[in-house]
């Protein structure tokens, strides 16, 4: 019973977080809505027995990415409003219709997978530890966490590319290129 | 399975919260201006799917759901890093982030 009351109260909160990040008009306000949002997302997996993911949920996401997303908007301007005029016509409506169907789309499509559900594997009590999910990430998946080795290698130097030839140097470069 | 006095939470709250999160991330999207709001709304997205992934494998009893969910953040922090990046050289040439005024491209 005391989970129904988690997951009323802390949906309730995740849901919160979410309209505070779509409504707010400073972007660090729209930042702290994601937050709590992603705290909210982090208790979730703790009660569906995910601890590891729950513990990197908070150190990537609330430490990591938004402490990231923070740096940003502190150099670009947090000072600028957003303005509230539509450039397109009816773009608050539409947005509002093309969502709610978005989500009776999603809930309809797969409401007879969810509210049967499946018990065919079994073994109910799996807890995701660090080791279990070790054991998966390292020997089922090997090839996918290299992978991902790979993307994290091309997103960094990617990163630092863009940061060293901005727009100053590529100028640079262009007038030797001419010259 | 819902019986009255003796609630539990089923797999499908879970994917339905995770739904209407989705469809607030694609609402963000789809409503802001700013880039990096465009961004977090995608973050927000993202994060949704990995509630699924994880209430899934929950109830299938499998790991897989939880690895998936860690490939995924994985990958979200790279393309938040290389996002936030080339929105920062954008800035710097244009002196703004919003999408309504870097439209150089439009036909």
């Amino acid at each position: 019973m005391i989970e129904v009351f988690l997951f009323a109260i802390f949906a309730l909160v995740a849901l919160a977080g979410a309209v505070v990040m779509l409504t707010a008009r400073n972007p660090v306000y729209s930042a702290m809505g994601l937050l709590v949002t992603m705290f909210a997302m982090a208790l979730f997996y703790v009660m569906l027995d995910a601890h590891f993911v729950a513990a990197v949920q908070i150190l990537v996401y609330a430490g990591a990415v938004m402490t990231l997303f923070l740096f940003v908007i502190m150099m670009i301007g947090v000072d600028k409003k957003e303005e509230r005029v539509e450039t397109i016509p009816f773009q608050r409506g539409i947005t509002f219709v093309v969502a709610l169907g978005l989500a009776v789309v999603i809930i309809l499509a797969g409401r007879q997978a969810w509210v049967t559900g499946s018990d065919a594997f079994g073994s109910p009590d799996m807890v995701g530890t660090i080791e279990t999910v070790a054991d998966s990430l390292f020997g089922t998946w090997t090839i996918a966490f290299l992978s991902t080795v790979f993307l994290l290698t091309i997103a960094a130097v990617g990163t630092v590319a863009l940061a060293m030839f901005g727009p100053t140097a590529v100028q640079s470069t262009d007038e030797e290129e001419g010259a | 399975m819902i019986v009255m006095a003796d609630v539990t939470v089923t797999v499908g709250w879970y994917m339905i919260l995770a739904a209407v999160l989705f469809s607030m991330g694609a609402a963000g999207v789809l409503l802001r201006r700013n880039a990096l709001v465009m961004f977090m709304s995608v973050e927000l997205m993202l994060n949704s799917v990995n509630l699924t992934f994880i209430a899934a494998g929950n109830e299938l009893g499998l790991v897989e759901g939880q690895v998936a969910a860690l490939f995924v953040m994985v990958v979200a922090a790279a393309e938040v890093t290389v996002g936030l990046a080339i929105l920062v050289a954008v800035f710097r040439r244009r002196s703004t982030a919003n999408v309504d005024l870097l439209s150089e491209l439009k036909g």
